[in-house]
């Protein structure tokens, strides 16, 4: 049977993408960060997953204000990285996970949370700087890759509870899917910060690190906060952090941490990544 | 969530002191600003829009306000005209310019200067969390 063998909080800063495309990861603004990941990317090469359920926004790229799903399953085998505007990101292609995908949507949606199906969706940064952050630089991707997009740009995006329970339906579909597999689920953006307005540059240091600690033995402070709280606490693109609910909702109730680091500032953002894994009797 | 329950949110939001959520009205009001922005996203278009901006610009429903906040960069008034800054931002990459000068252009500082307040910490929330006790 298929196992969730991990869960990972991530930030998808697009600046931390290009210091990797760009060859700056040894660059003092950037080594307070970088040095830091190899031990993460330990753990999760020793997690050996077969896919990654990957949890992020997409910024303006695959969907625009056309169409705007809550929630978007990417059940394709294979996602391009998207044009933002500079030209596509120089990294592997995104190879998908088709049976797993369509399982997890069939399964959520009798479940009653009507993920939209995607057939075909380019992948934007909030998808592969995670990647990078979890793999660095490989010539392809070491695991196959379930995109599951967010509308957290839109008002409203789905609440932090809401994000929580579809994480135990996640949970509930993986679980029962027959093939063996090693299933990490992400959620990634955040930590604290805002983009826009004379506001920009927000960071809120005593949130983020109150989040990290409440993930793990006190989340339902975290599952319970109200959108008006994230943006004017976290900043108006910390509500990002809703999407860490759906990472934590595919847990256990009782997890135990392996991994966390916590960096201001990355471009204009807290960066934040915490490592997870259910706790064993 | 009751209709006088959404009104009250909407006054929580604009309490926040410099910060535009993208709520369906302002969505409504930068609808055609916010797609111009979107069609960055292809090349052809970038092209199009690097040979003669305001013409490509006709090609959109824009307020006069609106274009004229586009052609100057001045994104804060983008902003305040119904964009959302992942779309505005895709001007400022088609400029190639970074999201801290963007930052520190809408917050009225150098590019070097929010470079070097994101770098001792960020911008406080002490003080930023409502119009009150900011001006209080």
């Amino acid at each position: 049977m298929a196992k969730i063998v991990g869960g990972i909080g991530c930030s998808h800063v697009p600046a931390v993408g290009a210091a990797s495309d760009f060859g700056k990861t040894k660059d003092s603004y950037w080594t307070p960060l970088f040095d830091a990941l190899p031990k993460a990317r330990k753990w999760i090469n020793d997690l050996r997953p077969d896919v990654v359920i990957l949890v992020y926004n997409d910024h303006a790229s695959a969907f625009s204000l056309e169409l705007i799903p809550t929630f978007a399953i990417g059940t394709a085998d294979l996602f391009k990285p998207a044009d933002e505007g500079y030209g596509p990101r120089d990294v592997p292609d995104v190879k998908g996970h088709s049976a797993l995908a369509w399982h997890i949507a069939e399964s959520c949606i009798l479940d009653e949370f009507d993920l939209t199906i995607a057939n075909h969706m380019d992948v934007d940064h909030g998808c592969t700087v995670p990647l990078t952050v979890f793999f660095d630089q490989p010539e392809e991707w070491p695991v196959k890759v379930i995109p599951l997009c967010v509308n957290v740009i839109q008002f409203p995006p789905p609440t932090a509870n809401r994000c929580f329970n579809l994480g135990q339906a996640i949970q509930r579909a993986v679980e029962s899917f027959p093939e063996d597999l090693r299933v990490v689920v992400a959620g990634t953006g955040g930590m604290s910060h805002q983009l826009q307005g004379e506001r920009a540059g927000v960071v809120n240091t005593e949130f983020d690190l109150t989040y990290l600690d409440n993930l793990i033995d006190n989340n339902e402070v975290n599952r319970k906060m109200s959108h008006l709280e994230f943006i004017r606490e976290a900043g108006s693109e910390g509500i990002e952090m809703v999407m860490w609910q759906i990472m934590r909702g595919s847990l256990d109730d009782q997890v135990e941490e392996k991994f966390r680091k916590y960096h201001v500032a990355s471009s204009n953002t807290a960066f934040g990544i915490i490592c997870l894994e259910n706790k064993t009797v | 969530m009751t209709y006088k329950e959404k009104v009250a949110l909407r006054k929580a939001f604009n309490d926040i002191p410099g910060t535009y959520v993208l709520t369906p009205e302002h969505s409504q009001k930068g609808y055609g600003l916010n797609m111009f922005c979107m069609s960055l996203n292809k090349e052809e278009n970038r092209a199009k829009f690097r040979e003669n901006e305001a013409e490509y610009l006709k090609g959109y429903k824009l307020t006069d306000e609106q274009r004229d906040a586009i052609l100057s960069r001045d994104y804060l008034r983008c902003l305040q005209l119904g964009g959302n800054i992942y779309y505005v931002f895709k001007i400022a990459i088609f400029d190639r310019r970074s999201m801290q000068y963007v930052g520190g252009k809408m917050s009225g500082v150098t590019e070097e200067e929010f470079r070097d307040m994101m770098l001792s910490g960020g911008r406080s929330i002490i003080g930023n969390r409502s119009k009150e006790e900011k001006n209080g």
